[in-house]
């Protein structure tokens, strides 16, 4: 039982903080600002609450401590960072940063365009 | 074995916010830095995490939380900065 416990913990502490060091790479290797907002709020994201998930399996099976905070943090976590990708995403477009320049699609601008024609006809 | 893997994991935690303070340095735009600090405020919860493993404590278990909703706010702030120039708007009629 104990084995089973311990590797649980090892594994999902380990493949967190690989998923971290994933993220990163991905922020400084990628082109655009919304392509590494995609690796960090992603990927980081799952990355921590994998570390959470495993520091709180061992206060629960080795030191007998159930932390009820770490569950809120995992939720809290896992609420509100595509929350904030998607609001820093929108402010970078609405502010001026410019796309890639090999991306292929932007529905944004369309849509935009759409709205200013439709505003301007009334 | 455990004691190996979290020494390990810390290490990986690190160089990644290293990664990322480059990030905060070198970005073109605003919106770059903005997003490597919020990551950063993440990868400081898993820190606080790991570390309270290794000092074998759960003293530091609350400031996780904390830690996220300060980061959260400050990630919505500087969105709303960048998007209208102000952070708190006031509506002014008269």
């Amino acid at each position: 039982m104990s084995v089973i416990i311990d590797f649980l913990i090892g594994f999902f502490i380990l493949v967190g903080s690989l998923f971290c060091l994933i993220a990163t790479i991905g922020v400084i290797r990628l082109p655009d600002v919304y392509t590494r907002n995609h690796a960090a709020s992603k990927a980081a994201t799952l990355g921590v609450m994998s570390i959470l998930l495993g520091t709180f399996l061992y206060f629960y099976a080795l030191e007998g401590h159930f932390n009820s905070r770490l569950i809120l943090g995992i939720i809290f976590l896992f609420m509100t960072s595509p929350i904030s990708g998607h609001l820093i995403n929108r402010a970078a477009y609405n502010s001026g940063v410019k796309l890639w320049d090999k991306s292929v699609r932007d529905d944004l601008k369309e849509y935009n365009k759409k709205i200013v024609n439709k505003s301007s006809v009334d | 074995m455990i004691e190996i893997i979290i020494r390990l994991a810390l290490l990986f935690c690190s160089i990644s916010m290293l990664g990322l303070i480059y990030r905060v340095i070198k970005g073109p735009s605003v919106a770059d830095r903005v997003i490597a600090l919020d990551a950063i405020g993440v990868n400081l919860v898993a820190i606080t995490a790991l570390i309270s493993i290794v000092l074998s404590s759960h003293a530091f278990l609350e400031i996780i939380l904390l830690i996220g909703i300060l980061a959260f706010i400050g990630t919505v702030a500087f969105a709303k900065y960048l998007e209208k120039g102000v952070i708190i708007e006031r509506e002014r009629n008269h």
